[in-house]
């Protein structure tokens, strides 16, 4: 179990935002996100489009703002668990007891929920009955290409993953790659490489199509695909990929007693407090009168919630306003002489 | 104002007046009508709006961009008529524009 003074939950360009705010005031914090790297929807939903309304900021894209939050907050050192999700958290006096899918658990007087609309996971396929084969003969990503050699497999997607994994798993497999429309969308290079074996029949691309059936008992043996003009077409299966990139999903945050507004989480102005003392909302997971979906808005919140998270992490010290640009303290926290 | 119908997945329907201008995902929301999330505000980022747009009125909207098809690739359930609701701006002349909401969206 480690100790920190806040336990961050989100690393888009809020979450990160507080690291700097809270490590400028003293405070240790850890960052917990569902995805495998920092940046949230700025790098999973648009890191090459420009961002136009950061403050001083003409221009920069999602992965930019990235990585010059993550270049401001080097100074602390913090550590991130990537690719876990918060699971559980519970009270105990006043601190805050986390434990995530990975099984990590943390312990902090302060939590900042800073989770955009919710943890990204991957979209799964719209059918009934895929349900019943996922994680045996239906995955939605690839951890271990060993489960993949020597087999019939039938991917689903048009965008970079589909075309990434048809390409790899071809090497040892029969694959076909099944998309709803006939434009794929990816790089070049690999476009040119998925038709080149195409040609070679070393794959086959099915579109545009989508998937009509499962056939099998309890392991898939074909699946069957209706094609826009109505045609069937049955394909031999062991496994089917899905790669409708990631949807998000407020996941448990929703049972933690929070008081919500749709999928928001109500906080007090002032501090972005919510309803439970020693959790903060903030970013765009976070409502009160007036409030705008903005990164610079988040930008606010953290830093006011910060303020707050101070007093209950030291409750002994007095808060003292400080300056970057005059304060020595600050100063030395940031590595500066 | 354009009236614009909104059909969920089981049948029902709700007529309102959307003010021209707006997009049929802030209609939806700016009323209430279930079965359009819109999770990214409009920003063409989630495909949480997806909608059904009936055969009649799909040759009356422009046509989708290559941007908003990636995305529709990434809805729960599409289909050949499937559009992103924030893409759709009211005007007068789709005056009765009928859409119909997923089963959900995702």
């Amino acid at each position: 179990m480690k100790k920190f003074d806040a336990i961050i939950i989100g690393a888009g360009p809020v979450g990160l935002f507080s690291v700097h705010q809270l490590g400028i005031k003293g405070l240790k914090v850890v960052v917990i996100d569902n995805l495998n790297k920092a940046g949230g929807q700025c790098i999973e939903l648009y890191p090459d489009k420009p961002i136009y309304d950061i403050p001083a900021v003409p221009e920069c894209t999602g992965e930019e703002l990235t990585n010059r939050l993550l270049e401001q907050i080097k100074p602390f050192k913090t550590e991130f668990f990537l690719n876990e999700r918060v699971e559980e958290i519970n009270q105990k006096e006043n601190d805050w007891f986390v434990k995530t899918t990975s099984n990590n658990k943390f312990v902090a007087p302060n939590i900042i929920i800073a989770g955009g609309v919710g943890s990204f996971e991957p979209r799964k396929l719209a059918l009934k009955e895929a349900e019943k084969f996922e994680g045996k003969s239906i995955f939605y990503a690839v951890k271990d290409k060993e489960k993949f050699k020597n087999k019939n497999i039938s991917i689903f997607g048009g965008g970079d993953s589909a075309l990434d994994w048809a390409l790899e798993l071809s090497k040892f497999s029969n694959i076909t790659l099944i998309h709803r429309r006939n434009e794929f969308r990816g790089a070049n290079h690999t476009l040119s490489q998925i038709k080149e074996l195409e040609k070679s029949r070393k794959l086959t691309i099915k579109t545009p199509c989508q998937l009509e059936s499962i056939g099998g008992g309890d392991k898939i043996k074909y699946i069957s695909i209706k094609f826009d003009d109505g045609k069937i077409e049955k394909i031999d299966t062991d496994i089917i990929l899905g790669f409708f990139g990631l949807i998000m999903k407020l996941g448990p945050i929703a049972e933690w007693g929070l008081n919500m507004n749709k999928k928001t989480i109500e906080v007090n102005p002032e501090n972005f407090q919510t309803n439970k003392k020693g959790i903060f909302a903030a970013g765009d997971i976070c409502s009160y009168p007036g409030k705008l979906k903005l990164i610079l808005s988040g930008f606010h919140e953290v830093a006011l919630a910060s303020v707050e998270c101070f007093k209950r992490a030291r409750p002994k010290e007095k808060f003292r306003f400080e300056f970057t640009t005059s304060s020595k303290i600050i100063q030395g926290r940031l590595g500066k002489k | 104002m354009p009236k614009v119908t909104y059909k969920d997945f089981n049948g029902n329907s709700k007529t309102i007046n959307v003010e021209s201008g707006l997009s049929v995902m802030e209609g939806a929301i700016q009323n209430d009508i279930p079965g359009i999330d819109a999770d990214c505000g409009g920003s063409m980022a989630c495909a949480t709006c997806h909608v059904y747009v009936e055969e009649k009125w799909l040759n009356k909207l422009p046509k989708a961009e290559d941007a908003e098809n990636d995305m529709i690739d990434m809805a729960y359930n599409p289909k050949k008529n499937s559009r992103l609701s924030c893409q759709i701006i009211l005007s007068d002349e789709l005056e009765g524009l009928e859409v119909t909401t997923p089963e959900k969206q995702t």
